[in-house]
């Protein structure tokens, strides 16, 4: 594994997914405290839209590419709230709705590319869905670490009125905070972390990168800040140890995917989380205390 | 072209039936976390009968989703996480593996990840379902039709547990209904018929294939047997227009259809005759109309008879005393006249019997 590391590729993508699971983490604290978790998976599926009409647009620079999959996201989970408190539909209808159509909307933007572009290949666009870690570069690195300490920045700013908002929004409210406005913030600060590590572990896996540090920072503490920080160094070693694990497991005549890896890694965290959980509350209430 | 709208008629048609129920019970993202699931099913059946085609692989997808279903509630119950945290965690978990099951052993096998994950109505028609020797048409078509059919059925047997379980869990278990079981019943539901729809549309898309079509038509009634019908009516229509839109424009069908049911739904959204935008729109306005007009009267009737009468009821001026815009006022006293509240008496407003009645009627 030392030597493995030693490899500059494994070493900058090992520490691309840890600042991206780090980024996750932190950031989807926030979502799971709000019951909002399902926002990545969402969102992560609306992007393609931007993405595609990015690209059709001749857009070829990954910066810009990635800012179409971030106004997509944030479009669909901007109708998503506006269909909810316009009473059109709940939440979950609203989610799952958006989610579908616009992954629709992408995927019919996508099969015209491929028809009418001459230069378009495929290959960009499956990185999106499945993910591919082990083309993520150095730049790649320095954006992801951008990306989590301008979050970092603006969180720390409005911690306040965010800690108010996750736990008690109408109190926030009557304190006179916008609590709209913050509520799109957070909204915005989910979708940059998501679409900027969709090109590492792909849709379905970066939904799981938001929720399962979250849950297991959850177990252990019960303050909001001491969980973020929890929550992304969970993130960070699933990441790290997730890179490390699909190379271990790759053979010559295989190879391992590197998303699927990082989300088991993430889930064993949450297991043994939820495991130490249950046997405390069985340590504090014996049988035939009522729990 | 016909065959692949039949396909997509028939998918359409059979999610829209337990689409309802999802919708209803909100359950939508639990039919998200099923249909990622299914992958699982299907490379795990594979691996014991080791034949793409076997429908093995149909009843192994269809159990991964409850078994799924199963997993999200049994964490619930720990208390230690809410239900969307539950869901973001059990699918992408078992997703992996199934990807990476695929990805490790299945690489030369029929089991094209791609088309698992995206489906292709374009070539679901291109297998034929026979049984006995016999052609029954194309698999992509029948398969679902058959799923449809068997939903309707069953929905119509169990109409009565299934709305009271719906709308009133507690008093269904009261009355001995066991809406667990109804609960597990509609999701092998769910999940028969995310496995045929699979071929056809994948499994991100059929969600729009559950959720919108009921979703729009919720907009439309209050009636459950309506909402069925109406369901499976917007959901063969998106159908049927999106395929041909899709050949039209040469591109996936799948997608085209998903981005028809948004624009339906969006167009619901909009038009729907009481709970629309417009409508909403509407009645808004006319309230705040009405609300304009009852003023107009209650201050008249407030000076009748006082020595202010004189300055308070003169139609130059009037506005000064309402605190409104000269238009708006010469607008709400013209409707008033129209409607016969008021007449004008000389340079003085009156008011009429009728308008007088409506001034005491919002007074009190």
């Amino acid at each position: 594994m030392i030597g493995l590391f030693d490899e500059p590729a494994v070493r900058t993508v090992a520490l691309g997914t840890a600042a991206i699971g780090a980024l996750a983490g932190f950031i989807g604290t926030f979502a799971v405290v709000r019951r909002q978790s399902l926002l990545g998976d969402a969102i992560s599926h609306a992007a393609l839209p931007g993405l595609a009409l990015a690209f059709l647009l001749g857009a070829r620079s990954p910066i810009v590419l990635i800012a179409g999959a971030a106004v997509a996201g944030w479009i669909a989970i901007a109708l998503v709230a506006g269909l909810v408190r316009g009473r059109h539909a709940s939440f979950d209808t609203a989610l799952g709705g958006a989610l579908a159509v616009f992954f629709g909307i992408g995927l019919a933007l996508l099969t015209a590319i491929q028809k009418h572009i001459p230069d378009a290949t495929r290959h960009g666009l499956d990185r999106y869905l499945f993910g591919q870690a082990a083309i993520m570069d150095e730049t790649d690195v320095r954006v992801v670490a951008a990306v989590g300490l301008i979050s970092l920045g603006i969180v720390l700013a409005l911690w306040k009125p965010i800690q108010l908002l996750c736990f008690d929004p109408d109190f926030a409210a009557v304190q006179g905070w916008p609590i709209r406005r913050l509520d799109a913030l957070l909204a915005a600060l989910v979708v940059v972390a998501t679409v900027t590590g969709l090109q590492a572990v792909g849709v379905v896996l970066m939904s799981s990168l938001l929720v399962a540090p979250a849950v297991a920072a959850r177990q252990w503490l019960n303050r909001l800040g001491p969980m973020a920080a929890l929550a992304a160094a969970f993130g960070g070693i699933a990441g790290f140890a997730g890179t490390i694990g699909s190379h271990l497991l790759s053979k010559d005549n295989r190879t391992v995917p590197t998303g699927p890896v990082i989300v088991l890694v993430a889930t064993a965290l949450v297991a043994i989380s939820l495991a130490r959980s249950l046997f405390a509350r069985r340590v504090i209430a014996p049988a035939g205390a009522t729990s | 072209m016909i065959d692949t709208m039949l396909v997509m008629a028939a998918v359409a048609a059979a999610c829209a039936v337990p689409g309802v129920f999802l919708v209803l019970r909100k359950m939508v993202l639990v039919g998200d976390a099923m249909s990622h699931v299914l992958l699982l099913g299907i490379v795990l059946a594979f691996f014991v009968v080791r034949d793409p085609a076997s429908p093995a692989l149909f009843f192994g997808a269809a159990i991964a989703g409850v078994v799924t279903v199963a997993l999200v509630e049994l964490l619930q119950r720990t208390r230690l996480l809410k239900e969307d945290a539950a869901i973001g965690l059990v699918f992408p978990a078992l997703f992996s593996i199934g990807t990476l099951l695929a990805s490790m052993y299945l690489r030369n096998t029929h089991l094209d990840v791609d088309r698992v994950l995206l489906g292709s109505a374009e070539l679901a028609y291109l297998d034929r379902f026979t049984i006995a020797g016999r052609d029954l048409g194309p698999r992509g078509f029948a398969v679902p039709a058959f799923v449809f059919l068997a939903t309707v059925i069953l929905v119509a047997v169990a109409y009565k547990e299934l709305k009271l379980v719906t709308f009133d869990p507690g008093l269904a278990a009261m009355l001995g209904f066991k809406p667990a079981f109804v609960h597990y019943a509609l999701m092998l539901g769910v999940s028969l018929t995310t496995v045929a729809a699979f071929d056809a549309v994948g499994p991100v898309l059929v969600l729009a294939f559950f959720a919108v079509p009921p979703a729009a038509a919720r907009l439309l009634t209050n009636r459950l047997s309506i909402l069925l019908v109406l369901s499976v009516a917007i959901a063969v229509s998106a159908a049927l227009a999106g395929t041909w839109l899709a050949f039209r424009l040469d591109i996936t069908t799948a997608g085209t259809v998903c981005t028809v049911l948004g624009t339906f739904f969006a167009l619901t959204v909009l038009l729907a005759p009481e709970r629309g935008l417009i409508a909403e729109l509407l009645r808004r306005r006319r309230l705040i109309r009405e609300l304009h007009g009852t003023l107009l009267l209650v201050h008249l009737h407030r000076h009748e008879g006082t020595p202010a009468e004189a300055e308070e009821s003169r139609r130059d001026g009037l506005e000064a005393h309402l605190n409104w815009s000269r238009e708006q006022t010469d607008r709400v006293s013209r409707r008033a006249q129209a409607e016969g509240w008021i007449v004008a008496l000389g340079d003085f407003w009156k008011l009429t019997e009728a308008g007088r009645d409506r001034a005491k009627a919002a007074g009190t």
